[in-house]
């Protein structure tokens, strides 16, 4: 297995399972990953979280469900994706021939019935090794968001798909609470395998000529290089409220970024927006990390978890 | 799909709103593709369709419509622009004997290339192009050079007396199959007369290579996505 670039160790292990750096694109900004094999070897990654997934096929929210910002975009895309039987079926067998490695699945939901049963259908899915709990979603009516904010609901929701899930469960929190850190430690009473956050900030834009907002559905979830520090921060709040693993995100662009938020506490990092404004942001941040390694005088990813905590 | 840098040649007004601007280093790019354009201070690229393209030079036609599009008046010769090249599939050129291309506006900036495109095929399109007013023609000299054009102005300030679709009904053109791009609601009313060709649709998009959804549209096989399966579409499978 190739995980040393040059002589620099960038593997990370997340639940048994060793990535060869901590570069992982972030659910919805990378499709079911194949698309971007027309723009370079995809294989370079530590791993991949696939589109958002839920028990049904969704079309998702009408046009518009973009919206430019000075530091980022909203987005209101609902979810679109083709159901968990054809995500697996289908979409993991087209991601298979150009990605050896392992991803992530992403589950999202409208009840606690619709998270179990989606998470339970990659139970057979060996190209599986966790499934990300998509709990923080503002773009879905009636679900997403409305199950990340309440921590009673958080703990018995993912107490729920541990039981149904045989795969680790990372729970993807929101940044849309008064405190991230009690939503935390909620997922980690109800047996969460490890934290993803932050998801998007609520937000919106207004179109100056229509004074309408120009997301069809009004507001969206907005992400970009804008949210970075927000994303800091709380990465290194819930790195002091709970002792499960960190998936970093939120605005990452650089390998500068990637070893900030590592600082902070994540023992992986996703990059998301940045993979739709340059399709080869993952491969830049893969391949600039291990010269800054050497500019920073890190020889192993590992040691640096967590380290602006002891500083 | 390339990801490249591009160098401005030119950046010149055609109207009181609309704009030639023309880049070098372009790879090969078919009729019907687009590309992304990053305009400094903005996050995301624009989505333009390729309006004409000849040995590493791509032309596009934008129309001043917002900040965006008012920042890229200000690019001049010389200056460098980040791009996504070559995006979307392109017009299937091989479905007409008797080609009609019927542009709304900036639509026509696509049909332009298309037209060429024919022209060096040896075959003379039929060309419909509708404005609002005489003001807004754009590519009447270079059109009229290699296909039978009809201009037409909702206003009547030059050519036929109203929009693009209304003169297809009132008037008989010889044609086999078309192609169009224009406004959603031209489009609308020419799906409804005829389904014989293919739409170019235009859609806000994130990233325009197929990772984010976020310009799907329905129709009537299901969800597309605007920059990977389109721009492009059959008249008979948009629901507009």
């Amino acid at each position: 297995m190739n995980t040393v670039c040059g002589n620099k160790d960038t593997r990370i292990e997340l639940f048994g399972y060793t990535l060869k750096n901590p570069v992982i694109p972030a659910s919805g900004t990378f499709g079911f990953g194949y698309e971007f094999a027309d723009w370079y070897d995809i294989n370079i990654l530590g791993s991949i979280s696939l589109k958002g997934t839920t028990l049904e096929a969704r079309y998702g929210n009408p046009q518009p469900r973009i919206a430019d910002c000075p530091a980022g975009l909203i987005n209101a895309i609902g979810l679109e994706n083709p159901g968990v039987e054809n995500v697996v079926s289908r979409e993991l067998v087209k991601l298979d021939k150009v990605y050896k490695g392992k991803v992530i699945a992403n589950v999202g939901g409208h009840s606690f019935e619709e998270y179990t049963r989606t998470a339970a259908g990659f139970n057979g899915a060996d190209k599986v090794f966790a499934v990300e709990l998509n709990i923080s979603c503002p773009n879905v009516k009636g679900g997403g968001l409305a199950f990340g904010t309440d921590p009673k609901v958080v703990e018995e929701l993912v107490a729920a798909v541990k039981e149904a899930s045989v795969k680790p469960v990372v729970v993807k929190l929101s940044p849309n609470v008064t405190d991230i850190t009690a939503l935390a430690k909620a997922a980690e009473r109800g047996g969460a395998d490890g934290i993803s956050l932050i998801n998007t900030l609520l937000g919106m834009r207004i179109d100056l000529r229509t004074a309408h907002p120009i997301i069809s559905v009004k507001r969206g979830g907005y992400s970009g290089r804008g949210v970075f520090p927000v994303a800091v921060n709380m990465v290194y709040a819930v790195r002091e409220a709970v002792k499960l693993p960190i998936i970093g995100m939120g605005g990452v662009s650089s390998a500068r970024d990637v070893i900030e938020m590592m600082y902070a506490g994540a023992s992986a990092v996703m990059v998301g927006t940045a993979n739709l404004v340059d399709p080869y942001a993952c491969k830049n941040i893969i391949e600039e990390l291990p010269a800054l390694m050497e500019e920073l005088g890190i020889e192993k990813l590992t040691d640096i978890i967590g380290r602006a905590h002891n500083a | 799909m390339n990801k490249e840098i591009l160098t401005v040649i030119s950046n010149r007004p055609l109207t009181h709103d609309a704009y030639e601007l023309v880049l070098d280093g372009c790879s090969p790019v078919k009729p019907g593709s687009f590309v992304e354009l990053t305009v400094d201070g903005y996050f995301l690229g624009r989505p333009f369709g390729a309006g004409d393209y000849e040995d590493g030079k791509l032309t596009v036609f934008y129309r001043v419509v917002g900040e965006g599009t008012k920042a890229m008046t200000g690019l001049k010769a010389g200056d460098e622009i980040k791009a996504l090249t070559g995006l979307g599939n392109g017009f299937r050129t091989e479905r007409a004997k008797k080609p009609l291309l019927i542009g709304g506006g900036l639509g026509i900036a696509p049909l332009n290339y298309l037209a060429k495109y024919f022209a060096s095929a040896g075959i003379r399109p039929t060309v419909v192009a509708g404005y609002r007013s005489a003001r807004d023609v754009i590519l009447r000299e270079e059109l009229a050079k290699i296909a039978e054009l009809s201009i037409t102005t909702d206003d009547g300030t030059e050519g036929y007396c109203g929009n693009a679709v209304s003169y297809l009904k009132n008037n008989s053109a010889d044609y086999d199959y078309y192609y169009a791009c224009g406004p959603t609601v031209m489009l609308k009313y020419l799906t409804e007369f005829d389904v014989k060709g293919e739409v170019s649709l235009e859609a806000r998009m994130g990233c325009g290579f197929g990772a984010c959804m976020g310009c799907s549209i329905m129709t009537r096989s299901g969800s597309k996505r605007v920059c990977k399966e389109g721009p492009v579409f059959d008249a008979a499978e948009v629901i507009l």
